[in-house]
Parts: structure tokens; sequence; C-alpha cells
């Protein structure tokens, strides 16, 4: 547990490192990532302590953002202000990125099936 | 014994322990209440346990700020969280090889339209530049988009909240949809749901099956990258 959350926080330190170096558009902690799944890769294999506590915290990440969420507090006056703009918004925006992404994705597998079959 | 409440009061309300225990015990009977509706997508632990705690805390007459420094160690862990991504990721990484160029293509796609649909929806039913760019990078994760706000004019702390209602709304919203236009496949469900509503998405698309979340992380991280690019990008196609 302990080495896992380790190895977890070294590699998102090496991905703040390399953002700030090289000034990326990208937060550490999604190149910390990266350069995990690369190190994984190259291993060959997941070692079983990391894979139960990655296993751990991702069962629990919806309590992540609790904390930004609880945020909307300080936001009512101006959510109520413009509240059919954003709500529209977000819910139509959500729903056609869900689908729109789904169909294209679909689309090019089946195209792709295809192409193999052929 | 008044005078005595109040005095333990005020000592815990100034320590970071109290509401960052407050936070673990929302979260764990939003997640009760959740079960007991059978995980039912409407039942969203994150949209039950922020409005639990909104109200406490209005009630308390507490600051958010107050809370923030009890509650910044829940939010830390995005970090690492994000970071362990990568082991389900590289679990069914030779799926993700085979898949990669429609995988891409659909990144590409999806991130577009999730963008440029959220800014245009909200500044043609009148609202503000400053509100819609808040909303723009709103499917990207929390740490990602706000900092893309911050640089193109936004409200960094209004897209925290963004981030995390398109979230609840992609959890509650994603499967049925998905189920509706009879898209079967948990890679490609996975894939939707985490492109649109990140680690709230990949947490509801872990419950579907272990396959939807790892896809699901990918397009988390993914849609990360693709949102940060974008945004600065398009913004002149945002006026």
């Amino acid at each position: 547990m302990l080495g896992a959350i380790t190895i977890l926080l070294l590699f998102q330190l090496a991905g703040e490192v390399l953002a700030q170096a090289l000034s990326l558009p990208v937060p550490g902690p999604v190149i910390g990532m990266a350069l995990l799944l690369a190190a994984l890769v190259l291993r060959g294999s997941a070692p079983d302590e990391i894979r139960r506590t990655a296993n751990n915290i991702l069962s629990h990440l919806s309590i992540l953002f609790i904390p930004g969420g609880v945020g909307v507090m300080l936001y009512l006056p101006r959510l109520a202000q413009e509240w059919l703009p954003i709500l529209a918004s977000l819910i139509v925006s959500t729903m056609l990125t869900l689908i729109v992404t789904a169909l294209v994705l679909r689309a090019l597998l089946r195209r792709k099936d295809r192409e193999n079959a052929a | 014994m008044t005078t005595k409440l109040t005095h333990i009061w005020v000592y815990l309300a100034a320590s970071p322990l109290l509401w960052l225990t407050v936070t673990l015990i929302a979260y764990q009977a939003a997640n009760w209440v959740s079960q007991r509706f059978n995980f039912h997508p409407l039942a969203n632990p994150v949209a039950l346990a922020v409005t639990a705690l909104v109200i406490l805390l209005n009630l308390t007459g507490t600051p958010y700020t107050t809370y923030f420094d009890g509650a910044q160690f829940v939010h830390f862990l995005l970090g690492p969280a994000t970071v362990a991504l990568a082991i389900p990721l590289y679990l069914h990484f030779d799926r993700v090889k085979k898949m990669a160029l429609p995988l891409l293509a659909a990144l590409v796609i999806g991130s577009t339209t999730a963008i440029l649909s959220a800014y245009w929806i909200a500044r043609l039913l009148g609202g503000t530049r400053e509100v819609a760019l808040s909303l723009a990078p709103k499917s990207a994760t929390m740490p990602i988009a706000m900092g893309i706000t911050e640089k193109i004019g936004g409200l960094p702390s209004l897209t925290a909240v963004f981030v995390v209602l398109t979230g609840i709304l992609g959890a509650m919203a994603g499967k049925l949809l998905l189920d509706k236009v009879r898209c079967r496949d948990d890679s490609i469900k996975g894939f939707a749901i985490g492109l649109t509503s990140h680690g709230i998405g990949t947490a509801r698309a872990f419950q579907i099956s272990e396959m939807a979340g790892a896809f699901s992380g990918l397009a988390m991280g993914l849609n990360g990258l693709m949102t940060a690019l974008l945004v600065p990008l398009m913004m002149r196609w945002m006026g």
C-alpha cells in the first residue's frame, strides 16, 4: 500500500516537473499517468500491490470531486442569475457529447471490422 | 454548558479535522443511499453529498474557505488518482492499441463537440461571455479545466462547479442514453462517458464493468489533453 502510493506520487511529481520545465499545457498528473503507463508497458506487467492500491483508489473516485463541487455555494447568486443558459448548456452539451462520441466511435470500429474482414 | 459547547465548536471549526471527517461521512452516507436505490443513476453519490454539505455549511454559517481547509486533503488525491488510471489502462492496453485510430478520431470530434456546444448554447441563450468561457472546458477533468479557464479569461472556481455538474449529468444520463442509441459495446460506452464526464463518469463506468471503467479512464486522460490543446485554438470561434 505505502509502496504503491509512493510510486503514484513519484510519477505525479515527475509529471509536474516535466510540465513546468517544458511549460506544457497539460497538468502534471496526466503526464504522470502517461509516464506510468509507459513504465508498465516497458516492464511488461503490473505488480499486484500497485494493482490493488489503484483499485482501492479508483473505486472511490467520486469522493475526490466533492470538495470542488461544494464550491457551488460560492456561485449560487450567479447561477440563479444565468440559470437558463447554464442549465441548457450543461444538459444539451453533455448529452450531445455522449452521443456524438459513441456514434462516431461505433461507426469507425464497424468500418474497420469490415475492412479487416474483406 | 452552552458556553462549553460554543467553546468546543469554535475550537473544532478552526481545525481541518472537522470538515475532512464530515466530507468522508457525507460521501459514505451518500453511497449508502445510492446503494439503497440499487445504484440508480439519479441517486448519484456526488450530487447527494454535495447537496447535503452545502446545506450543512449554510446552516452552520461556515464559509467555503474554512470547509476547504479540511476538504483539501481529499481534493489533493485527485492527482495520484489520475496517475492510478494508468493501471486499468495498461490491463486493457492490447485492445486500446487495436482501436487506436478510431479512438483518436472519436476523441477529436467528441472534444470539439463538447467545447463548442457548451460555449454557443450558453451564448445564444443570453449567457455572458465570462460564464460561457467558464463552461467551454467543462468535460475535462477538474485541474485541467480550471487551468484552461484561467488562461482564457473565465472564472476557474466557477469552472470547477461546471465540471462537477457535467460529471454528475454524464454519470446519471450516460448509460441510459447510450442504451437508447443501441450502443452495446462496453468499451465504446466507457469511452463516451469518460470523454464527456471525466472522473465522476469514470466512477460510474466502473459500475458498468471493469472494461468500461478502463476505457472511461483512458478517455478522461485523453480528453484532458485534447481540451487543453483545442480550447486555445478555438478561441477565434468563440466570439
